[in-house]
């Protein structure tokens, strides 16, 4: 029977089927970070266990940081404490440790695959919803909570039901503008918030084949927005490019050993799925949200829809657009802006910041909009830096700031004021969550930086084509 | 973090119809810093429960003193989206809360509750309306949420819906048993099984 990719990476790591229950799931890579790592290591002390496989699990700091001054003690008393439990309880169990300062630090789900950890095959988890990121790279890679990281930490399994299967096929040319975000964005304005749920996803078709490896990994970052447990995509020339030579990633005879293995990993043809989708390129626009949950999103120069033409309650609806201020059938562009950010796991890697710069370059932040321009690790700060980036950022009156998750959930001092509306590279605008009253506008680097400059929201279609 | 079994739960419930209701709603990221499981009662649902100046909304379902003490929350479709804290899980059982009832749950969050004691009920979309309609008509109705049985009853007219679990996560829930005793008991399965993989 012809396999799917998912089906060969899945059925390669159970250790055991539970009659009418989950499959026990070996992990390959865990990632931990500051949040919800402490309470599992709490239990894992309580019930006198110790970490069986130190060495397949991997410790940043990223959440919970400040992005100025990380040279200074954190100032949030709080915030401290848990960056000093990651520490203590990494190097108390001989888990590796990139804390604030460190070289490699940064967002887990930037420093995973700039280290080669992440691995095409591999199966990844993290107490992170956005650890389907990992999934650019061929590997299975979602979202657990804090009892899974304990069971991880403790056992290096978890118990899982295997997800359904799910192919999004989307071909041809994307347009002028249009960049991964906008295709994750549209497809997930298609199938809403939760129409994967239950699923994992194949992303397939020449756009996916024609993406860098870092759009892909916005892609499939942006797979538990519509409720699939991940996404992912099969490796090809351009992943071993990436990986080839990273820190972690095998060497000599294994890496020429891993390449055989990985070659075999692709769906194979006439396998089967239980949902398949088909987009059209043409058809996809540089997109923004207008609502409180990321399906709530259209092409820039749509109106909000009216309460009548959409699927699901009248009331939850209308909540949302009150929420945000807007009405049915206003217009996005034109509305006046305070903040603009961009950063996070979904968009702070270095193709982010060159399109942003390819918009800004030569031109100035208007004056009303406060921006926040987050790397998202030390690494992509060196490579702005080298490609010459900051000092484009600069003159064009941005400051870039240090690496972390920032006000992508404003667990730290970035939050976003109430009522201020902020158009943003990151990957939820649920209600409060830039900080408490704050209105939250997803769109792509190049609306970011487009909006950034003309101080209301903008199609960057108009800045491309003038620069033209 | 053991919990307490579960078995036959028969409740007034809190009534949330709203859709799509997130993981940043029912803790917000905020009140992620501890390193330690407390507080999650205070800040549950807290921008819903709460003004900015810390006084309670009135209105909102779960203030209303009429609700107070239900240990059921039915909710709208698609409960728990986003992120994949756990805290949310715990908020909503510190809070006092055994079981959540909706049409649709996300994935993450419905394992977290499972981890964590609280039973998430999928019911139909057409008893999920059954029971909003009957709350709102009588806030004191009872729901009977029978595991053993699998099965949701509105106790004053007997109409009922049977729900799915896996037999292993019922036995679990019925015991108070985590994932964890169970992983322990085959380590050695597991440490073979961890020799065969190349990386």
């Amino acid at each position: 029977m012809a396999n799917t990719l998912f089906d060969k990476v899945w059925d390669s790591h159970v250790v055991r089927q539970i009659n009418d229950g989950p499959d026990v799931f070996f992990i390959d890579r865990h990632f931990i970070h500051e949040v919800t790592s402490p309470v599992a290591f709490l239990g894992l002390e309580s019930r006198g266990n110790s970490v069986v496989y130190p060495a397949r699990t991997f410790a940043t700091a990223d959440h919970n940081t400040p992005t100025i001054n990380q040279h200074l003690p954190v100032a949030d008393p709080l915030s401290a404490n848990q960056l000093d439990a990651l520490e203590n309880n990494a190097a108390k169990h001989g888990i590796s440790h990139w804390g604030l300062g460190d070289e490699n630090n940064g967002i887990v789900h930037v420093v995973g695959p700039e280290n080669g950890i992440t691995l095409p095959g591999a199966t990844i988890v993290c107490g992170d919803s956005h650890t389907s990121t990992h999934g650019a790279f061929g590997a299975i890679a979602f979202g657990i909570g804090t009892s899974e990281v304990e069971m991880v930490l403790s056992t290096q399994c978890i118990m899982q039901p295997k997800p359904k299967k799910m192919r999004i096929n989307v071909n041809g040319k994307l347009g002028l503008g249009v960049t991964s975000k906008d295709v994750a964005l549209y497809i997930i304005a298609k199938q809403t918030t939760s129409g994967a749920t239950g699923y994992f996803v194949e992303y397939a078709g020449d756009v996916f084949e024609d993406m860098s490896m870092e759009g892909r990994m916005t892609v499939c970052n942006l797979s538990i927005e519509m409720g699939a447990r991940g996404g992912m995509i099969a490796p090809d020339s351009k992943t071993y490019e990436y990986l080839k030579g990273r820190s972690q990633t095998p060497k000599g005879a294994d890496w020429d050993k891993a390449m055989k293995y990985w070659d075999t990993l692709y769906t194979e043809e006439g396998a089967a799925f239980d949902e398949e989708f088909n987009y059209e390129a043409s058809d996809i626009d540089p997109m923004i949200t207008y609502g409180t949950n990321p399906g709530m999103g259209m092409g820039i120069t749509k109106s909000i829809p009216t309460a009548e033409s959409i699927e699901g309650g009248v009331a939850t609806y209308r909540k949302s657009l009150g929420y945000m201020s807007f009405n049915e059938g206003d217009a996005m562009i034109g509305k006046e802006i305070d903040f603009v950010f961009l950063g996070s796991c979904t968009n702070g890697r270095i193709e982010d910041f060159r399109a942003f710069c390819s918009i800004v370059e030569g031109r100035q932040k208007a004056d009303n909009v406060t921006a926040w321009l987050v790397p998202g690790s030390h690494k992509v700060v060196d490579q702005i830096n080298a490609e010459g980036l900051d000092k484009i950022i600069t003159d064009a009156g941005f400051v870039l700031r240090e690496p972390g998750c920032s006000a992508c959930l404003a667990m730290n001092d970035d939050k976003i004021p109430s009522g201020k509306l902020s158009v943003s590279t990151s990957n939820r605008n649920f209600e409060g969550r830039q900080g408490p009253g704050s209105r939250t506008l997803l769109a792509s680097p190049l609306v970011a930086a487009a909006s950034a400059v003309e101080g209301v929201v903008t199609d960057p279609r108009t800045i491309l084509n003038a620069n033209a | 973090m053991a919990y307490d079994k579960f078995d036959v739960l028969t409740s007034t419930a809190y009534p949330l119809p709203t859709e799509n209701v997130d993981t940043d709603q029912i803790i917000p990221a905020r009140f992620l810093k501890a390193i330690e499981r407390k507080d999650f009662d205070i800040n549950f649902f807290r921008d819903w429960r709460f003004n900015q100046d810390g006084t309670p909304k009135a209105e909102f379902p779960l203030n209303k003193e009429i609700y107070a003490g239900s240990k059921i929350l039915v909710g709208g479709r698609n409960f728990g989206s986003g992120s994949s804290r756990e805290h949310a899980a715990w908020s909503v059982y510190d809070f006092g809360l055994r079981c959540v009832i909706s049409s649709e749950f996300a994935d993450i969050f419905k394992n977290n509750c499972l981890n964590v004691g609280v039973l998430p009920v999928q019911v139909s979309a057409l008893f999920a309306d059954t029971l909003f309609a009957a709350i709102m008509a009588d806030p004191k109705t009872e729901i009977k949420v029978d595991l053993p049985n699998q099965k949701v009853t509105l106790v004053a007219t007997g109409e009922s819906e049977s729900f799915v679990i896996n037999t292993y996560k019922k036995h679990n829930m019925l015991n108070g048993f985590d994932d964890i005793d169970y992983l322990k008991n085959i380590e050695n399965e597991i440490t073979d099984f961890a020799k065969t993989r190349p990386f």
